[in-house]
């Protein structure tokens, strides 16, 4: 790496940086008006995200389905597509896996978990699939269509799993027979579970291992491939592909397939390694947290594994804070929102801090291009 | 011409420094009352620094700037506007769905009783475009209106803001050869009621026409002042350039061999859903060059639109090498038909802004070897091939890896025909292929053009400088209205036959 290139790293590095350290300050501040106090907060959520073994592995397991998330979303920037469905995508996921998970007893674990993982991520590349076709063959905008599908995949997750009501309605397909009137699935088979890699306490399976080598994979595809460059370039000024040669529909709905599918994968993995059942109160949040991840990581795998890293902390870390200083764990909200407020609009950043615009750098703003194509 | 009294304007050794590059460099200009002054120059000649240092954008490093003999300090814009400074920029800084007398008044409205005096405005409009021969309506709608007329409504709205020094930023880049005349001629009136005009082009020919004293900047300082009475293009180009540079260019005959591109009987719509071909049919032979002359907007985009695949066609057919490719893709015109594009608008089609130079020059080949192995980019052969165009083509970048956006025109062009030359073809589309850019690459673009003739590739030019089309093509097709009005052979044409043929009028004479 030469001086240029490392400058340029130090570049791309700042603004998020900048933006992570003005949203804490500003939720001190916050912390501070309401008569809270910040440092003990602070001090609190370190605690709770890297002062043990155990606060790790909670900062690892919250990190793990952020990477496939903020990947989803922000694979779909590349194209210049803005993918709010990552949340419904990574509910349908989660009902696909374990659909395959609660069936086929007696398969043996190396067929029936990738099924199951296979499953979630082909429910999430289907979800993403209805939007780019729609974009392509009709003109609808993804961003409606994901957000209505976000509604679709929601209540036809609690549909499979409705217990059936008092007057003898039929209860869902998914349902768990033996919870009696509660709307929830069995739990997946033994052989549809990712093994531990550290089991309890710290309670971390092999679904990072999964994600990270995810994120490197989908690295490798964006810079090194032809499939990468054809996506890059429909991104950065779709009449050019076209001109190129590249079939911009086609980039369009695979985009979004791979889209899905990472958000669907997320899903699986967080089902079959952590929670091993679903309930209709459950929800793709972690799917609209992808937004934040993508954007903090400004839209590259490996700065979305960072980002994914820092928000898993902050999620980790929230209710030792809580526990220690007696804040709200309902602040670490605000200061992700926040994050993302000053990362979606640099400009803020760059005139609080004072920084010029790098001159010979013609910086695509991914958020501009997605809209009103 | 006046130069008896204390000029209108006058900069004193300006200088401007930007970080790491100087600008403007001792400049020194005077301006008299009612003449037309040329500033010519090469892109990145400082033309645009000056006039932005005039204009209030800009403040110089050292130097002065001198109105009527005071020296002043502006600001901003607004200052140099209160002084009697206005701007046509060449990009028009008007409002499309505005009335012209809305983006007149707009920034500097008349209020009469809190609401908008719009009458009183259009009063003031219709008096001024009188006194100044400026026909223009105030009523009409900015986008409804040709780009000839917008432009008049450019420099209205500098004269109802009291300017009495016009800096025009080449204001003949967009206009039609007839369009052209007529700004000529409000210029001629504008100079004769004692306005004072700085014209900034790079065309030599215009220069001659119209202005009363030529000065010409090369890397951001004053290299000379020229009489136009006395000095002739080809003088004036070796200023600009720096060295001679060969105006006409070198061809000998053509010997055209087989047909590679044939359309026949093409009809297509424009994105406003009105046809735009009716019928076109021509052949283009190897070895030949075809130019396709006409006013812009008579059908030449869409044109090349549906040969290069980009535009679908409603009937006809586009046979390149015999083989139909009409619709077709464009991987497979470019890739099976062994063509090449320099597409119209660079920006929007020709390269991607924040890719680098490298990868710019493999836009449409990066999934062939060598520049892909399998499914995966060999960024050692890119480089390695970026680094030949760069050299041979003369590209003038800080390194492969600046961003292509960052650029100048000039050399942004030149990038798009190192990698659409520089691979083995039958047949080269190129369409306005040296808009915007200077002298020194006109000149080179223009010779690798006849030399892609002379190895037996077949070229389609299409311009809508009549210059370009006379200097380079072996026959000459005329679009008129989205048809071919004509098609004629070099020698025989003329300016004015093609002049007739260009506005609709077809006769026995014009051949």
């Amino acid at each position: 790496m030469n001086a240029s290139s490392l400058r340029r790293f130090g570049q791309v590095l700042l603004i998020p940086i900048l933006a992570v350290f003005s949203a804490l300050l500003v939720g001190a501040v916050i912390m501070w008006i309401f008569g809270d106090d910040p440092i003990a907060a602070y001090r609190g959520l370190w605690n709770g995200a890297f002062g043990s073994a155990r606060a790790w592995s909670t900062t690892i397991r919250k990190m793990t389905p952020l990477i496939l998330t903020g990947l989803s979303v922000a694979v779909a920037f590349k194209a210049g597509l803005f993918n709010i469905g990552a949340s419904g995508q990574f509910i349908i996921g989660t009902v696909c896996s374990v659909a395959v998970g609660v069936n086929f007893e007696g398969l043996p674990a190396f067929i029936h978990l990738p099924l199951a993982l296979l499953a979630g991520v082909a429910g999430g590349v289907l979800w993403g699939f209805i939007p780019g076709a729609l974009k392509v063959f009709t003109g609808a905008h993804e961003v409606i269509v994901t957000i209505m599908l976000n509604y679709v995949a929601s209540l036809f997750a609690a549909w499979t799993v409705y217990a059936g009501g008092t007057q003898g309605q039929t209860p869902g397909p998914l349902w768990d027979r033996t919870a009696g009137a509660i709307s929830r699935t069995p739990e997946v088979f033994m052989s549809a579970r990712l093994p531990w890699i550290f089991a309890e306490p710290y309670r971390i399976h092999w679904g990072v291992a999964i994600a990270l080598a995810v994120a490197l994979v989908m690295w490798w595809v964006i810079f090194k491939t032809t499939l990468g460059f054809s996506t890059r370039t429909v991104g950065a000024n779709a009449k050019a592909a076209r001109y190129a040669g590249i079939n911009v529909r086609w980039i369009t709905i695979l985009t979004m397939m791979i889209a899905g599918g990472l958000a669907g994968l997320a899903g699986a993995i967080e089902t079959l390694g952590l929670n091993h059942r679903f309930a209709p109160e459950f929800t793709g949040g972690v799917g609209f947290d992808g937004i934040t991840v993508a954007l903090l990581g400004q839209t590259n795998p490996i700065g979305v594994v960072l980002s994914a890293f820092l928000l898993g902390a902050l999620d980790a870390g929230s209710a030792r804070m809580q526990f220690d200083s007696g804040v709200a764990a309902d602040i670490i909200q605000v200061i992700q929102a926040l994050v993302l407020a000053f990362v979606a609009a640099p400009m803020i950043i760059r005139q609080i801090y004072r920084i010029r615009k790098p001159g010979d750098q013609v910086e695509a703003t991914v958020f501009s291009s997605g809209w009103g194509r | 011409m006046n130069t008896s009294a204390i000029p209108v304007l006058e900069a004193r050794n300006v200088t401007k420094i930007f970080p790491g590059v100087v600008a403007n460099e001792d400049v020194n200009l005077t301006l008299h009352k009612g003449e037309i002054l040329a500033l010519l120059g090469e892109n990145g000649a400082g033309k645009s620094t000056l006039m932005n240092i005039i204009f209030g954008l800009y403040h110089p490093t050292h130097g002065e700037i001198l109105v009527n003999g005071q020296p002043i300090v502006m600001k901003t814009p607004r200052d140099a506007i209160k002084l009697g400074i206005g701007m046509v920029h060449q990009h028009f800084q008007l409002v499309p769905v505005m009335t012209v007398t809305d983006n007149i008044m707009l920034g500097d409205e008349s209020i009469r009783n809190g609401l908008l005096d719009r009458r009183a405005v259009a009063a003031r409009i219709r008096e001024l475009s009188q006194r100044y021969g400026l026909e223009v309506d105030p009523d009409a709608v900015i986008e409804d209106l040709p780009v000839g007329v917008r432009q008049r409504v450019e420099i209205l709205k500098a004269l109802y803001r009291n300017a009495k020094i016009l800096i025009l930023d080449e204001p003949t880049a967009v206009l039609t050869p007839q369009e052209i005349e007529g700004l000529f001629d409000v210029m001629e009136t504008l100079r004769r009621q004692g306005e004072s005009i700085i014209f900034i082009t790079h065309k030599l020919k215009e220069v001659l026409r119209i202005a009363d004293r030529i000065m010409v900047l090369r890397g951001g300082r004053v290299v000379g002042e020229a009489d136009p009475k006395t000095a002739t293009q080809q003088q004036l180009a070796s200023m600009m350039v720096g060295r001679e540079v060969i105006l006409t260019v070198d061809k000998g005959p053509a010997h055209p061999g087989e047909v590679v591109l044939g359309v026949e009987r093409l009809a297509a719509t424009s994105d406003l859903g009105e046809p735009a071909l009716r019928g076109v049919s021509f052949e283009v032979r190897a070895g030949e060059i075809l130019g396709v002359a006409g006013v812009q907007g008579n059908g030449q985009t869409e044109l090349v639109e549906v040969i290069t695949g980009l535009r679908k066609a409603d009937s006809g057919y586009v046979r390149i090498g015999g083989v139909d490719m009409t619709n077709a893709s464009p991987r497979r015109i470019t890739h099976d038909g062994r063509s090449s594009h320099v597409p119209e608008d660079r920006h929007a089609y020709g390269m991607v802004d924040t890719y680098t130079v490298a990868d710019n020059l493999v836009l449409n080949q990066y999934y062939l070897p060598p520049f892909a192995k399998g499914a995966t980019i060999q960024e050692k052969a890119i480089v390695e091939h970026a680094k030949t165009l760069v050299e041979t083509f003369d590209v003038r970048t800080p390194s492969i890896y600046t961003q292509g956006g960052s650029l100048s025109g000039g050399n942004q062009q030149k990038m798009v025909v190192a990698r659409e030359f520089s691979r083995p073809i039958n047949l080269l589309i190129a369409s306005q292929p040296t808009r915007g850019i200077d002298v020194g690459s006109i000149e080179f673009i223009h010779n690798q053009i006849v030399a892609k003739r002379d190895e037996g590739v077949a070229v389609l030019l299409v311009s809508a400088e009549l210059d370009e089309i006379m200097a380079l093509s072996d026959r000459i097709a005329v679009m008129y209205k989205g048809e071919i009005i004509d098609i004629v052979e070099r020698t025989g044409a003329t300016r004015e036959g093609l002049g007739l043929l260009m506005a609709g009028i077809k006769h026995e004479a014009a051949q």
